[in-house]
């Protein structure tokens, strides 16, 4: 048995719900975790080795085999195309000599595929050895090559500093922020515990009123009320309650959690901290996407900060009884874990599969415990609501949008980055604020949301017309939807967590049948089908993900229908992607009929 | 003594206690609800979505939701017939389903499912992908080509001290059902034999037993799956 | 009024679903009644020598001739029927599907019990009169359009007699539970 594994699961109290923690610290010493690893920590947990395994071989950044000395995880997502990213795939894949999804020969590379990893304002980008190169270039992607292969650590080849934070000592980061507006409520001014601070004369009912009366909705994206969920907590019976806030941010596209994060992580903080003052909690937890490490120390210092200064720990701000603590606990890549059922499952150490409902989780959540969970810019907005008043707030926006919203607006633009608007900003007001023109679509909330055209640039960002959680993709003219289209549908298929069937597989059928109309062979019958079947995907899955995965085809046959039947062949009832001579050519070869070319 | 509640599926009254769920609760009404991940007395998985029905307007899986006074449920409306069609569908061309071949040819579930649905052919080009098929074990074998991940094995089955003896292993359509063959050598007989009943379809089979009984006397080779359900009205 | 004509193949199958068509037994003779044979195995008719109206179609493709033999019968065939799981799904020849090619091609005829040490020089059947084998086998329906499904292995005699004699007459096909099946 070794000591280090020992020493590991008892840091964490031989807990097996704190397995992703066990599995995230073993993964780091060697950047993998072998089989007689996943045996010692099951003995240790006293649980069988196919648990172990079902939680690691869910994440994506987590693996069983080595991934090389240097491992580049590169984004493949929308924007990263956009931004080049095959051409910077093939120079890593030249200068290395291994292909993406593999190890070279010699153990030093691994290149592998991720999901977009919250840098779309700077693509193309990767993470290597968790640190994030952004904006890469081929001469780059030699140069790092080059300067591996004679032992230079990833550390050594940081040569730039971000602004702001990232270049602090504790993030040293290339990343920039690229805030390029900032609004009344989040990148406003701010001192550290001016929220809390109102906390002495009002009691937990009085702070879930006043988020109530400012109306402020989730800013994930789903809406949900803030202050009912909290109010629903409150009430719900249960020996603890927990505080969860979602900074899985994964959807494609955005990024702003990112900023605040760097820029304003003691709000956010703050947030937590009255969140759990309003509902009676004692411990906080931050879910990190595990692409947002290089933020650790800087998190854990504004943490520690805030013991020393008394916003952590017993009896806060002279609060008697108010005993409240925050930990950090990473994911490993998975999507999916953004969706707040799924959360819990991750932080309880277990696969990122979303929860059936009901029960919900302000009455059953983590550890079975009543819980809420909150993103990261409710969080931070809500310390606002209560150092400025509720009224104040509901001041901006509109009726039913109240406050204000942070957008990540990415791709053909000239000044990508997060903009702090009013709820209630047209598209085309944001797309001329963001320096777009010539704009063919906009992917607004992601993939997971709607693909629209001109004729609804007029529609404005808010619950009432667009909601979104702030992801905005702008599609130049030029551009293929169907493209756009395929790269999402392979996004959705990654991402699955398996457990629902259709989600599982009918996304694949889908895309196959969006690859049969772009290699020229669907034929009309196609077009209704594919649109039937991902309506189905809306109806049959569990969760958010599954829901929406089938919505890119959905809404761009809905506003580009056009560019799909210029694909589809005319007067054809029927025809299939088969091929008989690419279909003998495996045998042909085998048998020898035709001489190897 | 629990509390009984009235509600509705398809128009027709129904009664049973309250929290039951409604796959249950309509059973002892003599309605079928086809499912397939379910399995009466452990935790539903709600993952085959083959249960879902409208429950006062809105779609819901029937064995994850505890029935309540005044539902109103719809079970056999064409478009849920439409959409259980499609899951069933998507489940026999994302596997590997020979089903003339199969040991549970004539009693698996997926296969009366087809049946029930008329399914003639599924409406899906084949994925034809490859699964692997674990025989190490020495009671069991897992044909992965026949699994449809309805995790029954998974929740149920346990060794005497509580610990997993299948599980999950990846995800997405990449997910599999990983075995721990330390712990299901050890496994009794009789476990191995309720390990492969447990399995809706031909994935989980006990070494040398198989095509036990002869066509004709097969499950569900006379009456569709559920027939049972809707033959035994109990109130 | 002449009778619907009738033709029957067996592609990558095993002639079960022609054994099951001879099934109906007595009824075979009500059946030379109804229509009449070309093309087919069962009169021994080996090319098309007119159009026909119904195209009975056994086993998938798993090789070129198949998928020539099939789209010969999509041209001239109204109406193609797919008969028992091999054309329905590819069926037991499919299990090769997840094998590679050269893996099959070398158990077959290298490394298999019959073969093993009996073919010093690894020859692989390669003459051109030979059809080559696809990289896997196709359900008929992924290769032409295919109008009607009969599933089973073999389907029951009464599935495909309900069958024809729907097709034939116009009314609605009757599928009894008992006689659709997969196996």
């Amino acid at each position: 048995m070794s000591s280090n594994i020992q020493s590991i699961v008892e840091k964490y109290g031989k807990n097996e719900t704190r397995l992703m923690d066990i599995l995230h610290d073993v993964h780091c010493e060697n950047g993998f975790v072998s089989d007689e690893e996943i045996k010692e920590i099951a003995l240790l947990l006293n649980i069988s080795k196919v648990d172990v395994e079902q939680t690691l071989t869910f994440y994506h950044f987590f693996s069983k085999n080595p991934r090389g000395k240097y491992t580049v995880y590169l984004n493949n997502s929308l924007v990263a195309k956009m931004m080049g990213r095959d051409e910077i795939a093939h120079t890593f894949e030249k200068a290395t000599g291994t292909k993406f999804g593999t190890v070279s020969d010699d153990g030093l590379f691994g290149l592998y595929d991720t999901s977009c990893i919250g840098m779309n304002d700077q693509e193309p980008a990767a993470i290597i050895n968790g640190i994030v190169f952004p904006k890469i270039t081929t001469y780059r992607v030699k140069e790092l090559v080059k300067s591996f292969r004679m032992g230079s650590s990833v550390q050594d080849m940081i040569n730039s500093f971000g602004g702001g934070q990232n270049q602090s000592e504790l993030i040293h980061a290339m990343v920039t922020n690229n805030l390029n507006r900032r609004g009344a409520v989040i990148f406003s001014d701010y001192t550290p515990g001016e929220g809390l601070e109102k906390l002495k004369s009002m009691s937990p009912e009085d702070v879930i009123a006043e988020v109530k009366n400012s109306n402020i909705r989730g800013r994930g994206g789903a809406g949900f009320p803030t202050g009912l969920k909290w109010d629903f907590c409150s009430k719900s019976p249960g020996d603890e309650k927990f505080v969860l806030c979602n900074a899985d941010e994964g959807e494609p596209g955005t990024f702003k959690d990112r900023v605040i994060l760097t820029e304003r992580p003691s709000l956010m903080f703050e947030g937590m901290i009255i969140a759990g003052y309003a509902i009676g909690a004692k411990q906080g937890i931050l879910y990190l996407r595990k692409e947002y490490e290089y933020l650790k120390n800087h998190l854990e210092f504004v943490l520690n900060e805030f013991r020393e200064k008394g916003f952590l720990g017993k009896s806060i701000l002279g609060i008697d009884g108010f005993d409240y603590d925050i930990r950090i606990q990473f994911g490993a890549g998975a999507y999916v874990c953004g969706e707040e059922s799924a959360l819990i499952e991750s932080c309880e150490g277990k696969r990122g599969e979303p929860r059936n409902r009901p029960p919900f989780p302000v009455q059953v959540g983590y550890l079975n415990q009543p819980t809420i969970i909150n993103n990261v810019e409710s969080l931070s907005s809500v310390t606002k609501i209560i150092s400025n008043g509720s009224v104040w707030f509901k001041s901006m926006g509109t009726k039913e949008s109240s406050g204000t919203k942070l957008l990540s607006i990415s791709g053909d633009l000239k000044y990508p980055g997060t903009f702090e608007v009013e709820w209630g900003m047209s598209i085309n007001e944001m797309l001329e604020m963001a320096g777009a023109s010539d704009v063919k679509a906009v992917q607004v909330g992601g993939p997971s949301g709607r693909l629209i055209a001109p004729n609804e640039f007029h529609r404005t960002i808010c619950y009432e017309d667009l909601p979104t959680g702030g992801a905005m993709i702008v599609i130049g003219e030029g551009r293929s939807i169907l493209e756009t289209v395929m790269n999402f549908m392979d996004f959705f298929i990654d991402e699955s967590c398996g457990s629902c069937a259709p989600c599982r597989y009918l996304t694949v059928i889908l895309r196959n049948k969006l690859k049969k109309i772009i290699d020229g062979k669907g034929v009309s019958k196609d077009l209704e089908e594919i649109v039937h079947w991902g309506k189905q995907m809306k109806i049959a899955n569990r969760c958010g993900l599954g829901q929406s995965a089938a919505n890119p085809i959905l809404t761009s046959i809905e506003n580009f229908r056009g560019e799909y039947e210029a694909k589809i062949e005319k007067g054809k009832d029927y025809d299939t992607e088969f091929d008989l001579n690419s279909a003998i050519i495996e045998s042909s070869r085998a048998v020898g009929r035709f001489p190897e070319a | 003594m629990s509390d009984k509640v009235k509600f509705k599926i398809d128009g027709k009254e129904c009664e049973a206690d309250q929290g039951l769920n409604l796959v249950e609760a309509a059973k002892q009404n003599g309605i079928y609800i086809p499912t397939l991940c379910h399995l009466e007395g452990v935790k539903a998985a709600g993952s085959c979505r083959i249960c879902n029905v409208k429950i006062n307007g809105r779609f819901m899986t029937a064995c994850t939701t505890p029935v309540s006074d005044g539902m109103e449920v719809e079970n056999s409306t064409e478009d849920i017939k439409e959409l259980r069609k499609i899951i069933v569908e998507t489940l026999f061309v994302s596997g590997n389903h020979y089903c003339p071949a199969c040991e549970k040819s004539g009693s698996c579930e997926l296969q009366a499912l087809g049946y029930r649905f008329t399914m003639l052919v599924p409406r899906f080009p084949y994925a034809f992908e490859p699964k692997e098929v674990d025989a190490k074990s020495t009671k069991l074998y897992i044909d992965r080509n026949r699994c449809v991940l309805c995790k029954r094995c998974v929740r149920s089955i346990k060794t005497k001290d509580g610990k997993s003896i299948f599980a999950v292993k990846g995800r997405g359509h990449n997910a599999m059902i990983n075995i721990d063959h330390e712990l299901a050598a050890q496994m009794t007989d009789e476990e191995a034999t309720a390990a492969m009943d447990t399995c809706p379809v031909g994935s989980i089979l006990k070494k040398e037993r198989g095509y036990f009984t002869p066509i004709g006397r097969r499950k569900y080779d006379k009456k569709p799956i559920g027939s049972d359900i809707e033959e035994s009205v109990t109130i | 009024m002449s009778k619907p004509i009738v033709a029957t193949t067996s592609l990558a199958g095993c002639f079960g679903c022609h054994m099951s068509l001879l099934d109906i037994d007595e009824r075979i003779l009500d059946l030379i009644e109804l229509v009449e044979f070309n093309k087919s195995p069962v009169d021994d008719i080996k090319e098309f020598t007119k159009m026909c109206d119904i195209g009975i179609i056994e086993g998938g493709c798993c090789n070129s001739e198949n998928v020539h033999v099939l789209k010969d019968f999509r041209k001239n065939c109204k109406i193609l029927v797919s008969l028992g799981e091999c054309a329905i799904m590819g069926g037991l020849p499919a299990m090769r599907n997840n094998i590679p090619i050269e893996e099959c091609l070398q158990e077959a005829y290298l490394n298999g019990p019959s073969t093993k040490g009996h073919n010093p020089d690894g020859i692989m059947p390669n003459d051109e009169e030979l059809p080559i084998l696809l990289n896997k086998v196709y359900p008929c329906h992924e290769v032409v359009k295919i109008d009607y499904y009969l599933p089973g292995c073999p389907p029951r005699a009464d599935l495909i007699w309900n069958a024809l004699v729907a097709l034939v007459t116009g009314d609605e096909m009757k599928l009894p539970y008992e006689v659709v099946k997969f196996d």
